[in-house]
């Protein structure tokens, strides 16, 4: 493994098959009475968080204690930050500290590289802006691997927010890496341009888009990242592309919905859909858990190529 | 040690832990991967040819548990694979299960993991090979052959279900 987990282009094949097999072993864990191994005993992980999160903040801070390290949580409602403190001076800051990892969730896309770039301290990027989302992508192939023994040649569709997503970012460059062929379907104004160099096809027909499709992911809209009028009403969006039982029967009879969460229900997503029989939206927040261990692990160990990295 | 050896050997020790556990109500067998599972395995079936029925099996994975991981500056981490312990241990005679008995580190590792699945019993420690050079202070109260090495040498132990073959060497490293 390389000295950081920034994004999933970094990433080669072997080394995904690798965090997915050790995900593997990682779950069983989460089923013992005492959940919980010695393997990160004294080592120290910072989780700072410059966005909102409940999800991937509980997972990694679950997953650090689950394999005894000592984590603090940094929300930036409360910290320096908010006298204007810069992300540089407040990483710097940190690792003055001596940490051992930092997990970050920032606004901006880079922002995980910039600090690969001057801390001494493994890094993993829990989401940057609209660039990537990497462990998200992890825990979605891992899911998929879950109910699908494979992943090579499944046919993926995604449908929502093309252009705020970092998980879609991850997801592409992930699935397609490992032989999927994913289609990606959103309003025209959400479909960001060059979208198609990340190896995936585009529809604008979310019936053809999901018609035979083994998997079906839908993306939150992102109203906080909108500033201007990408569609014309909620209303209509669901209407459009929203993911209705009647859009689901087009695809396989044993299709998976997968959603990164949080989800807007009747807006991307029916509610019968999202608690339907072929919905997987909890699993792949269980599986996140167990994702987030097995990074934590992996990155803990030596450098392959200290020069490189 | 041949194919024909090892099954003699693997056999007299079920005899054994028959005996001294006076009945087999309450053993479970817990091999140590890699090797240890097949042998925790081909004992449960042979303790089931002697006392009528098998006992349960597990098998424990002790990479997260090893006391030199995070020890080295280079290299990756070792592959962790998975712990699968399809039953309760708590107040059960466990036998823990290994190929080769060597410096007990492996040992001390899998006492730890083991503890966090319950409280058993008793936990008694089966090796088919005891090379010495304990770095700890552990002993095995069944064991298949006591085989005086040196530090230079290793012992590989073939098993027909992962290396197609029974077989014991000594190899000069």
């Amino acid at each position: 493994m390389k000295k950081d987990l920034l994004s999933i282009a970094d990433l080669s094949c072997e080394e995904i098959t690798l965090i997915l097999d050790t995900t593997e072993a990682m779950r069983e864990i989460g089923q013992r009475p005492i959940k919980k191994v010695p393997t990160l005993r004294g080592k120290t992980v910072v989780n700072l968080f410059y966005e909102p999160s409940t999800r991937t903040r509980t997972s990694f801070e679950i997953a650090e204690k689950r394999l005894s390290a000592d984590t603090l949580s940094i929300p930036v409602s409360t910290s320096s930050v908010l006298k204007g403190e810069t992300l540089v001076d407040t990483a710097l800051n940190i690792e003055a500290m001596q940490p051992d990892m930092i997990v970050l969730r920032h606004a901006s896309s880079g922002a995980a590289h910039l600090l690969s770039r001057i801390c001494r301290s493994r890094i993993i990027n829990a989401g940057d802006g609209m660039h990537e989302h990497p462990t998200q992508a992890l825990l979605d192939a891992f899911t998929i691997r879950e109910h699908k023994h494979r992943i090579e040649g499944l046919k993926v569709t995604i449908v929502g927010d093309l252009l705020h997503s970092r998980v879609l970012r991850s997801d592409a460059l992930l699935l397609t890496k490992l032989g999927a062929q994913v289609c990606v379907c959103g309003p025209a104004t959400l479909v960001p341009v060059g979208i198609e160099r990340l190896g995936v096809r585009v529809s604008t027909s979310v019936d053809e888009a999901v018609a035979d499709a083994d998997v079906i992911m839908l993306l939150r809209i992102q109203h906080e990242r909108m500033q201007g009028a990408f569609f014309p009403s909620v209303r209509e969006y669901f209407n459009t592309f929203g993911m209705t039982k009647a859009r689901v029967a087009r695809a396989r009879p044993d299709v998976i919905i997968m959603h990164p969460g949080p989800m807007n229900r009747g807006v991307e997503i029916a509610s019968d859909v999202a608690d339907g029989p072929y919905s997987v939206i909890l699993e792949q927040v269980a599986n996140g858990v167990a994702v987030r261990m097995a990074v934590l692990y992996l990155l803990a160990g030596g450098v392959e190529d200290e020069a490189a990295a | 040690m041949d194919a024909d050896r090892m099954s003699r050997t693997l056999t007299r020790i079920a005899h054994e832990i028959v005996e001294r556990n006076r009945g087999i109500e309450e053993l479970a067998l817990v091999g140590i991967r890699t090797r240890g599972v097949p042998i925790a395995k081909r004992l449960a079936h042979a303790i089931g040819e002697i006392a009528g029925h098998e006992v349960p099996t597990g098998a424990l994975d002790i990479t997260l548990y090893r006391d030199d991981l995070m020890r080295h500056a280079v290299g990756p981490q070792p592959v962790v694979r998975s712990t699968e312990i399809p039953f309760s241990i708590d107040d059960k005679r466990i036998l823990l299960v290994d190929d080769v008995l060597y410096t007990g580190r492996t040992i001390r590792a899998a006492l730890d993991a083991l503890i966090d699945f319950g409280r058993p019993k008793v936990i008694q420690l089966v090796v088919l090979v005891d090379r010495g050079h304990r770095e700890l202070p552990i002993k095995a109260d069944y064991v298949g052959k006591n085989l005086p090495t040196s530090a230079s040498q290793s012992v590989q132990v073939h098993l027909m279900e992962i290396d197609g073959k029974d077989e014991v060497e000594i190899q000069e490293t």
